[in-house]
This record gives C-alpha cells, sequence and structure tokens, in this order.
C-alpha cells in the first residue's frame, strides 16, 4: 500500500470553495447563500463569476435555512455556508423542519467545526454537530478528510438528490488524498492495510491516524487505517470486515464522544459482532482557545492519544 | 376559465367550513378557530385568485404557488386542496390518523399533492417563500408566491430576519398575508404579546403594507387583487388581513378557546346547522 505522505499543507474549507466555484461552472443550477462569511467559507470564486446566483443573507443563519429550503423548490441546488456551530445547532429546528422532514435538496456546508478553529474558543468551536445531524432522518453526514477530499465531496454532493451536512476546518492540514478523486458518498476509503487493530478515523483525524499507524509499525503492531468520510449513511460492510479481521477497534475524531462516530461505530459492532473499541474524541467537554496543535493535545484527540487508545484496545482482545 | 361569483365562492367556503368543523370533530383534535377565520381567504386564493395549473408537482414551475406557515390551521388548507381537485375529497375522513397524508401539521412525506414545505413550528414560513419566490426569478418567471402567516406567529424572531431579507433583496412577487386575528393560544395577542404598530413595523422593514377583510368574501378578492397590483414594484407586499377567529359558527367566533379544541357531538350539530351544505360532505 501506498505510504501517505505531503508536500503542501491547505484548510479543508478552501476545498469547499474550489469545489464549489467548479459546481458554479458545471451546474447552473447550483446557487450559494451565506451569512456574512464569505471570506471565511472561501466562496469568493463562485460569487465573481456567478453572482446572480449568490445569496447573501447577513447574520440570520434561521432565515437561510428556510431561504435555501425554498430555493429548492423550482430546481434550485443551495449550497449554504456558515460556521459549523451556526449550521447546526442555532438553526436546528429550521433544518429538522424546513429541510431534513421536508426532504429539501439543501447542502449544509460548515467550517470551523471543532477545536481546530483554534484561539476563538468555545463558543464557536461546535463538537456537538455530527450527533445532532446524523439524528435527523434522511440527513447525510459527511466529514472529509483534507483539501482534494473536501472538493470531490462538494462537487459529489450536488449530484446526490437530498440533504446533505458537509462539515470542515479552518487550519491548514496535510494534503495526502489524490486530486483526481471520485468521491463516493457512504464508501469508506481503506488508506493502509493492517492486521492487529483498525483505526477508524474522520476528518482532520484520519491525518493523525496516519501518523499513528507509522509509530505503531515501529514498535511491531499492524494498524489498519480507514478513513470514514460519511457518518451517515455509515459502510457498515466496511466497518465490520475490517474489526472481523483485526478484532479490535479504535475511533478517532474531532467530536464530542457522545454523538459522533465513535458512537456509530460502537452501534453498528455491539449489534451485528461485538469487538473490543476505543473511541479518542472529546470527553464531554467544552473547549477553549488555544492553537489547533495545542487543543488536540489537550483535549486527547491527536496521533499519541490515538496510539495509546491502540495499546488499551489490544489488551482487551 | 372564468372566475367564480362572489356568490360561488361563498357556498364553496360554506362547505368547506363543514369540512373543517367534522373533521376535527372526528378525531377530536385539530385547530377548528384559526381555519374557520381563514376560510374564505383559502377559498378566494384557490378559486378565484391563484393562477394555477392543473395537477401538482413540487417545483411549481410556471404557476402561483402558496405557502401556509401556520400549519396548524391544516384542516382548512386540505379541505380546499381536496375542494380544489388537488387529491379526492374522500381523503379529507383521514385526518390526523394513522397512516394518512393528512398529518396533524401539514407534511411532504407522504406526498399529499399541494403541500410543499412542513409546517408547524412556526416562523419559518416566510424564508421558505422567500426561497421560493428568488428561484422563481432566477427562472425567469413572472408568477407569485404567496404565504400566510398567524399574528400570534410575528412573535417568532426568524419573521423579522425574514422581513429584513425579502426588502433588501427586492422580493416583490412576494405577497405575505397575516391573519390578524388578535388571538393566540394564551389569550389574545395584546395579553400575551403586544404585537403594537404592525403596519409600521412592517413599512419600516421596508415593505409595501396593506389591510384588507377577512371576513368578506367580495372584499377579500379585493384585497387580494389590490395585492397582486402592489407587486412588481421593488418591494415585497404584506397584506394586513382582519379576521375573525371561529367565523361562520356563533359560539366560536372571536375567543382563542377554539384554537386547538374540537367540538363535541352537539356542538357539532349546532355549528353545521348554521353552514350549509352546498357540495356534498365528504
Amino acid at each position: 500500500m501506498t505510504k501517505f505522505t505531503y508536500t503542501e499543507k491547505q484548510d479543508t474549507r478552501s476545498g469547499f470553495g474550489a469545489g464549489l466555484a467548479e459546481l458554479g461552472r458545471t451546474n447552473p443550477n447550483v446557487v450559494a447563500l451565506c451569512a456574512d462569511l464569505v471570506g471565511s467559507l472561501k466562496m469568493q470564486e463562485f460569487i465573481k463569476e456567478n453572482p446572480e446566483r449568490f445569496f447573501q443573507v447577513g447574520i440570520a443563519e434561521a432565515n437561510m435555512m428556510g431561504i435555501a429550503a425554498g430555493l429548492t423548490i423550482g430546481g434550485k441546488v443551495p449550497f449554504t455556508g456558515t460556521f459549523a456551530n451556526f449550521s447546526t445547532g442555532r438553526v436546528y429546528d429550521q433544518i429538522r423542519q424546513s429541510i431534513a422532514y421536508s426532504e429539501k435538496n439543501v447542502k449544509i456546508c460548515a467550517s470551523h467545526a471543532g477545536l481546530t478553529l483554534g484561539e476563538d474558543g468555545a463558543t464557536h468551536q461546535i463538537l456537538e454537530d455530527v450527533g445532532m445531524m446524523k439524528m435527523l432522518p434522511n440527513m447525510t453526514v459527511i466529514n472529509p478528510c483534507d483539501y482534494n477530499q473536501t472538493k470531490a465531496a462538494t462537487i459529489a454532493i450536488a449530484e446526490h438528490h437530498g440533504p446533505v451536512y458537509l462539515r470542515f476546518g479552518r487550519p491548514k492540514m496535510p494534503i495526502f488524498t489524490p486530486a483526481d478523486q471520485k468521491f463516493e458518498i457512504g464508501k469508506a476509503l481503506k488508506l493502509i492495510e493492517g492486521t492487529d487493530v483498525t483505526i477508524f478515523a474522520t476528518g482532520h483525524l484520519v491525518w493523525e491516524a496516519i501518523e499513528a499507524e507509522a509509530a505503531l509499525a515501529e514498535q511491531g503492531i499492524s494498524a489498519e487505517v480507514i478513513n470514514i468520510h460519511t457518518i451517515k449513511p455509515l459502510d457498515v460492510e466496511a466497518i465490520l470486515e475490517s474489526a472481523a479481521k483485526t478484532g479490535c477497534v479504535v475511533t478517532a475524531e474531532e467530536h464530542q464522544m457522545n454523538g459522533g462516530l465513535g458512537d456509530s461505530v460502537a452501534q453498528t459492532l455491539a449489534l451485528n459482532n461485538p469487538t473490543p473499541l476505543e473511541m479518542v474524541a472529546v470527553n464531554d467537554q467544552f473547549g477553549e482557545s488555544g492553537t489547533p496543535a495545542q487543543l488536540m493535545k489537550k483535549y486527547g484527540i491527536d496521533a499519541e492519544n490515538i496510539i495509546k487508545a491502540v495499546h488499551r484496545v489490544m489488551k482487551r482482545k | 376559465m372564468s372566475k367564480p361569483s362572489i356568490q360561488e365562492l361563498e357556498r364553496i367556503a360554506s362547505q368547506v367550513r363543514r369540512d373543517i368543523v367534522r373533521m376535527v370533530h372526528a378525531v377530536n383534535s385539530g385547530h377548528p378557530g384559526g381555519s374557520l377565520g381563514c376560510t374564505d381567504f383559502f377559498v378566494a386564493l384557490y378559486f378565484s385568485q391563484m393562477n394555477r395549473k392543473e395537477g401538482f408537482d413540487m417545483d411549481g414551475l410556471n404557476e402561483d404557488i402558496f405557502f401556509l406557515s401556520n400549519g396548524h390551521i391544516s384542516p382548512v388548507f386540505y379541505s380546499v386542496l381536496a375542494r380544489a381537485g388537488y387529491f379526492e375529497v374522500a381523503e379529507l375522513s383521514t385526518f390526523r390518523k394513522l397512516d394518512s397524508r393528512l398529518q396533524g401539521h401539514p407534511a411532504t412525506e407522504e406526498g399529499l399533492p399541494g403541500i410543499r414545505i412542513a409546517s408547524g413550528s412556526l416562523g419559518q414560513g416566510l424564508s421558505v417563500a422567500n426561497g421560493a419566490a428568488q428561484a422563481k426569478k432566477l427562472n425567469g418567471e413572472d408568477n407569485l408566491v404567496y404565504i400566510l402567516m398567524g399574528d400570534g406567529e410575528l412573535e417568532e424572531g426568524q419573521v423579522w430576519e425574514a422581513a429584513m431579507y425579502a426588502a433588501h433583496h427586492k422580493i416583490d412577487n412576494l405577497i405575505a398575508t397575516v391573519d390578524f386575528n388578535g388571538q393566540q393560544i394564551d389569550g389574545p395577542t395584546e395579553e400575551v404579546m403586544s404585537l403594537g404598530d404592525l403596519r409600521g413595523k412592517w413599512e419600516a422593514f421596508g415593505w409595501e403594507v396593506m389591510e384588507s377583510n377577512g371576513n368578506d368574501m367580495a372584499e377579500i378578492n379585493a384585497g387580494i387583487e389590490k395585492a397582486k397590483s402592489l407587486a412588481g414594484n421593488g418591494k415585497p407586499v404584506m397584506n394586513l388581513m382582519k379576521t375573525e377567529m371561529g367565523f361562520g359558527v356563533d359560539f366560536m367566533v372571536g375567543t382563542h378557546k377554539w384554537h386547538g379544541v374540537a367540538p363535541n357531538v352537539e356542538q357539532l350539530a349546532d355549528a353545521l346547522g348554521q353552514l350549509e351544505e352546498t357540495l356534498g360532505d365528504y
């Protein structure tokens, strides 16, 4: 299998911006909305090229979700852009009634998710968004891992009919997936083959899992790394197959333990094939101000904590 | 197709009111008060004023479309949709029952023709109407988007986000109507949360504002026609429509007490005695 390396770092939100700009050129039904965060969401290119298909909503996220639902009536494919916090918790009922229950083809694009938002602190560092969104019937939940994958996912969700929550972040992260990838919703990607333990990771934690795997290999532990970019619908088959092979599992994500990827994997395993599992996630706490690296270390969601979780779970086999 | 006369519209409205009280009585739940108060408006809109296509498709291209934001008055919406031919009148008997397309509050999930958005949680409809109206503009259509809200519903903050947006974006193919009956669940709006100068508020938000009578068929039609004449001038249109909750059934008129209460057997008989059966009960 390929060893993963990188030469460039870029933020996943820029991947979203690039994907949206490409959609602007290829799909005349794609429209975009933003609640006063055009620069943060990297939407400028789409807006410059398609001013008539962009709607500035101002600081009014509830209204934005309703407008997006309305735009689908008439055949548009709306992409909403704001921070993950304001894309979910602030507007949960609007998404629930006007989008999810009403089965509207809205793409909720959420930047600055998780702790790696950094210095702005816990008011903005949402760690509950995946849980809220995955609980909604009809909702697809996607958390890509790098710039290229976020761009590919942005393009792919326009072709999928139905509401989607697309989660990405602020910091510059290694680009290690191919630029020409085709993104398949709901299809887990096995990045590294292994036999002793499986690490299921999503979003920014995929790179941490890759780093953890290299360190574990030096210790003689063969870890399988699987990128779960789609948390709902979950690739149950891939999870069960790998867990059965390695016999123990670690999940890794930038989210609360409650309601995140770990939750979904645990449910899948418990219902089908109970397997020892450890979760690398934030444990029922709010974040705080700091650099992304400091926060990931303090709240236990970096490569080092994945390695520790692997050691714990292997003892439980 | 020639437009029905005022008299014909009044006859339809009488049947719709019978449907409403029978529907809520049958399941001992639902919201008759607001439904009765808005019956004349719905009948005027669907049978005379809206430019509608035959049949139903979700996108509603090249036709006027309507959204109900205060979804709890679903009985009047369902009755008028059925009487206007969107689905069989007999289906009204399934209202609020298990496996029905006629959910307690309107929903799209079961595919009921005529419904384009779920509503019930208040304050969301004007935002949806904004988006639908802008989609029509993008599509190059000159059709209108109508939306009805309750007056108590204006207490939701999202309504004012949507109001600001519609004026800023010059959404002038949008006609919003407020069912201005002065009542909400806990009592008169002036006691629960006074609405103040509604005309002044909407004008200050940049809307073209008019007032109309919502319980006189001729005046309602004149009101909607006036609203249409105000559309297309760079501003969204607000029709503050005065109604009486429970209108048409003497013991239900003008009180919040029939907001969400169904009539019992005797009360149903009393109500039906006041409403002529004009088109045949479902």
